[in-house]
């Protein structure tokens, strides 16, 4: 399984060459990586079906946990399945809407990526892998929703899902760390053996608060779902594939892997359905205002996912059944009819419903995908549509409310279905729209392929999808012997007369679209207060006051950063030194005066006396000569106090100093009074300060009685025997830290080329800039 | 003279630091110098002072005997002072070539100056 994930990595790389070289014929080798990662996944088949999850383990950064432990068990591999046939059709669909675009290399370069990482999402069975995947997912998605990178609105939502995604899983890592805290695991399958301990721990609420915050980011859950049809602003395969089939079910997934580990509890399962059940709600009546056919498919997809967040929250068998299938059946129908909508945009020039009349006379496989995937949609038999909500009124039979939420999205996905598949493609009694190119090959066939998997899944029920469905219910509800039993009739049931019922419903809504679209345009205030306003007002607040912020600290004044940082520091010198109250003994230290010798007193008074002559000098050609006196007498300290080598180089330094100050005196500029009256005192508090604590500091370390540092008799006795010197200090310089100095040397080098050049090159006499 | 070494020091500092932070850029060189000065000499005087004695081994013995200065903060000593004066001379011909070129003196007018450019 790490080789999949590999090779999809290697194969995304390489795109952009590819189709330099190979031109548009790059679709070949894009598409068949899925095809093959999907033969690959099939081959499990049976020892899933079987049973048994395949696992494999290869080590990364065993020391805080973090591994590539792969399992694949029947939720897996359902996700795998989906994300890799849907991978094929989608790459192969995209060389058609995308044909001619010389960003197209990218375009699969970021497509591969984003299914790599989903994949190894799925796959995951450590919960820092699967953060790791999260979080590849959020950027790749944010490169694909952006991919039209000219375009103001494309740049704005890529940035929206990437800010609430990537927040989301902050969220979302936060708590994955607290869950693996309290089960001490750092698996999956670690967390659901330690099921108890999870349970009772402190962190529960913390965890299940965190982790659900991320997974309602990735599913735009209420209140984050609106960066889901913003996010329409990207190339047609990119919604269909992330936003209806993918990304978008990361959530899901992951919802549905912690079920068995976090399920018991009260605010699970009411947080799960009533967040679920709100966003459904939201969705669907959203959904029937809008015109613009993308944006009413995206909030068709918000319904949709809001009513699998609220069937993992109710948590019991027939909801964990009803929520694969309908998952399944949602996947089928919702990518046929983005990818429907992406070809009429292509063909058309606009996706507006008040312009799109009779596409079928001229589409007439497109329409024939649109309308097989509606009737799924609709719940009619014999698609895997109807399977899935009839599934979903049983149940959400227990309680009225949730009825009401699953029949009000159920109607809005008839009448949404009827729009598609039979408003925009047959209806009768309008003038044809004219196209501006007929649809390719590329661009109707992988519609109809889904399309007509709807079907087949639907009439093969029991045959085909029954036994993988049941293994992923068997994980999601971590009951080996769970059962799930599919079949296209039940019988006449109350649940068939509720399909009947919102069949008609869908109908008369459909009926009366064009009065809602009219009546929804006086809500339109209403909108200013919704979420993503906040989000706008957030973001841009947040700007707004960073950039005071900075520009407030970072004023870029020399002066005041380095007060920030004495400051700072000194802050901290004190702070230590009042914690750990060290006291320093003076008597002793008065006492010790009296080994003065006298010429030390002298040397020490010439070095003051200099220093307040400085002060106050304002001749140039003085400062330098005080200074280097009082650099030579350093110098002089180091002699007296046994350090003749360093002596020898303060001396021949600082006469250099002096030679280049006195060399450039002349183009230097001359001493003003520059500075403010009371930024002076400022500056004059914060310098004493300094030197009082340094002074402070260095009186301490020598009171610690110094012990025999192993490094002084180590080099005392090797440097003459080892390194045949005398002189210990060279010794260590050019042998034993002989690399160091090599590093010293090509310092200087280096400054002594960035001297040349500020000297000799000159842009205003033609020299290089 | 183990105490009146950190005085020095400590106002070798407070001095160095007063003249970094002025805005006059000969200034903040002399600030400059006398900082890396300072920190030189406490470097030296936190490694431990011996008077008189230097870390070299007599000719008629072949190992160190005691009292001997530490050799380490030396070698360290000797590096960080070429070092500090590959940064002065840097710093020394980098203001002329400012004055030069924007014909101030003045850390706040070149400020002024990037902003309007």
């Amino acid at each position: 399984m790490l080789y999949a994930i590999v090779i999809g990595i290697i194969t995304a790389t390489v795109a952009p060459l590819l189709h330099r070289t190979m031109g548009r014929f790059v679709v070949i080798p894009m598409a068949l990586l899925p095809l093959l990662l999907f033969i690959y996944f099939c081959t499990f088949m049976p020892e899933v079906v079987g049973g048994h999850a395949v696992t494999q383990q290869h080590v990364w950064v065993p020391e805080v946990g973090i591994n590539l432990q792969f399992r694949l068990d029947g939720l897996s591999l359902i996700f795998a399945l989906l994300i890799t046939f849907f991978g094929t059709l989608v790459m192969y669909y995209a060389s058609g809407y995308l044909d001619g675009d010389p960003l197209l290399g990218n375009f699969y370069l970021y497509l591969t990526l984003f299914m790599t990482a989903m994949l190894g999402l799925v796959m995951s069975d450590n919960i820092f892998s699967l953060f790791i995947f999260w979080e590849l997912t959020s950027i790749s998605s944010y490169l694909l929703i952006g991919y039209k990178q000219a375009e103001k609105d494309s740049r704005v939502s890529a940035w929206q899902a990437l800010l609430v995604t990537g927040l989301g899983g902050l969220a979302l890592l936060g708590g994955l760390i607290l869950l693996s805290i309290s089960a001490g695991s750092y698996t999956f399958s670690g967390l659901l053996t330690q099921r108890a301990d999870v349970l009772q721990h402190a962190f529960y609420v913390p965890a299940v608060v965190l982790t659900l915050i991320g997974c309602f980011t990735k599913s735009a859950q209420f209140p984050f779902h609106f960066w889901l049809p913003n996010a329409m602003a990207a190339p047609t395969p990119v919604s269909a594939y992330l936003h209806s089939v993918t990304m978008v079910k990361a959530g899901i997934y992951l919802i549905a892997r912690l079920s068995p580990v976090l399920a018991g509890p009260d605010i699970w399962h009411y947080t799960l359905m009533t967040v679920g059940g709100i966003t459904a709600t939201l969705g669907a009546v959203l959904a029937l205002q809008h015109t613009d056919l993308k944006a009413i498919l995206a909030y068709t997809t918000i319904s949709a996912l809001g009513l699998m967040v609220t069937m993992i929250g109710i948590g019991t068998d027939p909801a964990m059944k009803a929520m694969l299938v309908f998952m399944t059946a949602h996947a089928l129908y919702k990518g046929t009819l983005f990818l429907v909508t992406g070809c009429i945009d292509h063909c058309t020039g606009t996706r507006e419903l008040s312009k799109l009349y009779r596409l079928g006379s001229h589409m007439k496989y497109s329409g024939l995908a649109a309308s097989l995937a509606a009737l799924s949609m609709a719940g009619v038999i014999p698609f895997i549509g109807f399977i899935g909500k009839e599934l979903l009124y049983e149940a959400s039979l227990s309680s009225y409310v949730l009825l009401a939420v699953t029949m009000l999205s159920g109607i809005t996905f008839v009448a949404v279905a009827i729009v598609f598949g039979y408003r925009v493609f047959w209806r009768k009694g309008e003038d044809k729209t004219q196209l501006q190119h007929h649809a390719g090959f590329p661009l109707y066939f992988p519609p109809l392929v889904l399309a007509i998997g709807g079907l087949a899944l639907g009439l093969l029920v029991h045959l085909v999808p029954t036994p993988l469905l049941q293994q992923g219910m068997r994980a999601i509800l971590a009951n080996p012997n769970a059962e799930l039993k599919l079949s296209l009739w039940h019988g006449f049931t109350p649940v068939l007369g509720l399909s009947v019922l919102t069949l008609l419903l869908g109908y008369a809504v459909y009926k009366s679209l064009t009065v809602l679209h009219y009546r929804a345009s006086t809500l339109k205030p209403l909108y200013r207060y919704g979420p993503n306003t906040l989000y706008h007002m957030m973001f841009e607040g947040f700007l707004h006051h960073a950039k005071a912020f900075i520009l407030w600290l970072q004023d870029g004044y020399l002066r005041n950063y380095v007060m920030y940082i004495m400051f700072f520091f000194c802050g901290l010198l004190y702070f230590i030194l009042w914690r750990d109250t060290p006291g320093i003994d003076f008597t002793n230290r008065i006492y010790q005066l009296h080994e003065i010798r006298l010429y030390e007193l002298v040397v020490f008074f010439l070095v003051i006396a200099a220093l307040i002559f400085l002060l106050g000098t304002r001749s140039r050609l003085t400062s330098i000569v005080v200074m280097g006196l009082v650099g030579y007498s350093a110098a002089l300290f180091y002699i007296l106090f046994g350090a003749p080598d360093v002596a020898a180089t303060q001396l021949l330094i600082e006469t250099l100093t002096v030679v280049i100050f006195v060399l450039l005196l002349h183009k230097l500029p001359a001493f003003t009074y520059l500075s403010h009256q009371f930024q002076k005192y400022k500056f004059i508090a914060i310098s004493a300060l300094f030197g009082i604590l340094m002074t402070y500091v260095m009186l301490l370390v020598q009171q610690q009685a110094m012990s025999t540092s192993e490094l002084k008799e180590y080099f005392g006795k090797t440097s003459y025997l080892e390194a045949h010197g005398r002189n210990i200090v060279n010794v260590i310089l050019v042998d034993f830290r002989g690399l160091d100095t090599l590093g010293e040397i090509t310092v200087l080098a280096v400054a002594a080329l960035g001297i040349f050049s500020l000297l000799r090159l000159n842009p205003e006499r033609g020299g290089k800039q | 003279m183990e105490t009146l070494l950190p005085l020095m020091v400590g106002t070798l500092f407070a001095v160095g630091l007063y003249f970094i932070l002025h805005r006059h850029l000969f200034k903040v060189i002399l600030g400059l110098i006398l900082f890396s000065l300072a920190t030189n000499l406490f470097l030296f005087v936190v490694g431990g002072i011996t008077r008189g004695s230097s870390a070299i081994i007599s000719e008629e013995k072949s190992t160190a005997t005691e009292p001997y200065a530490d050799p380490v903060p030396q070698a360290l000593l000797l590096t960080a002072v070429v070092i500090g004066f590959g940064i002065q001379s840097f710093a020394i011909v980098l203001i002329r070539r400012v004055y030069q070129t924007f014909k101030s003196n003045n850390l706040d007018e070149l400020r002024k100056e990037n902003e309007a450019q």
